[in-house]
């Protein structure tokens, strides 16, 4: 009978190797995690007066977004339906690659992004969430109670 | 973006072939009388996608162009590459002249209708 020595060993170092590369190319990880191949696929970048979200939402009614600042937190939800065709018609799927369904992503925005200073616009299929930071710098008022 | 890319174009096009890109996800679902395809290209203006079918090849590219304040730095980026790319090979019964597509909120929807000689025919069974 044929047994290899080592196959099964092997195949676990691969698979360590393959998680270890992966987390080391993970940049940031955060305690909500930074899951690559969600949907939308999000950029997130900065300027020194704003933070800027870009949900890449193709497809979507702008008026079925929901777009949620709670407690420093973003939250981006909707649903996008399935463009195949429903069971019962004569047409055969061949590809289907494209997300169907609820979705819901949350970011952590940094301690100074303005909830009251936000806009959102969704252009091409993108959604540009723009928030302005505070103005840290500015005297702020105490009020004595 | 201005004058200069314009004129960049045509050079830049012939570069393009070269430079990485993003697959684009796709649907692609066939009936009687044709085949329907589906590709999400979020970020891409209307006038910055480019479909060509040559002999029996399509190829879908477009290039991403956001919306980006002066200065700002990526803190994180999932979308890495500023364009998307795909190639598909048709095959001979589909009519590549007739091909039909509409770009909307960055889904590219492609139709492309089966020639009139390979759409399905009802063979009459006569008995001698």
């Amino acid at each position: 009978m044929y047994r290899s020595l080592f196959a099964n060993d092997m195949y676990a170092e691969l698979d360590r190797l393959q998680r270890e590369m992966s987390r080391a190319f993970e940049y940031s990880p955060s305690i909500r995690g930074a899951v690559r191949g969600g949907f939308p696929a999000m950029n997130v970048g900065g300027t020194p007066q704003s933070v800027e979200i870009y949900a890449f939402a193709p497809g979507i009614d702008p008026a079925t977004i929901e777009v949620q600042i709670e407690k420093g937190v973003l939250t981006v939800a909707g649903e996008r339906s399935s463009s195949l065709p429903a069971g019962e018609s004569k047409a055969s799927v061949h590809i289907a690659e494209r997300f169907a369904g609820s979705f819901r992503r949350v970011v952590t925005l940094p301690d100074d992004a303005d909830p009251e200073k936000v806009t959102a616009r969704y252009r091409d299929g993108v959604l540009h969430i723009s928030i302005q930071r505070r103005e840290t710098s500015l005297p702020r008022r105490i009020s004595i109670q | 973006m201005n004058d200069q890319t314009d004129v960049a174009r045509n050079k830049e096009e012939s570069r393009a072939a070269a430079q990485a890109a993003l697959t684009p996800p796709v649907d692609v679902f066939e009936d009687a009388t044709g085949i329907t395809l589906l590709a999400d290209l979020p970020g891409v203006p209307k006038d910055d996608l480019h479909l060509q079918v040559e002999a029996e090849t399509l190829t879908i590219e477009g290039e991403v162009r956001l919306e980006v304040p002066e200065g700002m730095e990526a803190t994180h980026a999932e979308v890495s590459l500023p364009r998307y790319r795909r190639v598909f090979t048709l095959s001979r019964e589909l009519d590549t002249d007739k091909v039909s597509a509409e770009f909307r909120n960055g889904v590219l929807t492609l139709r492309i209708p089966k020639a009139e000689h390979a759409q399905p025919r009802r063979i009459d069974v006569e008995v001698a």
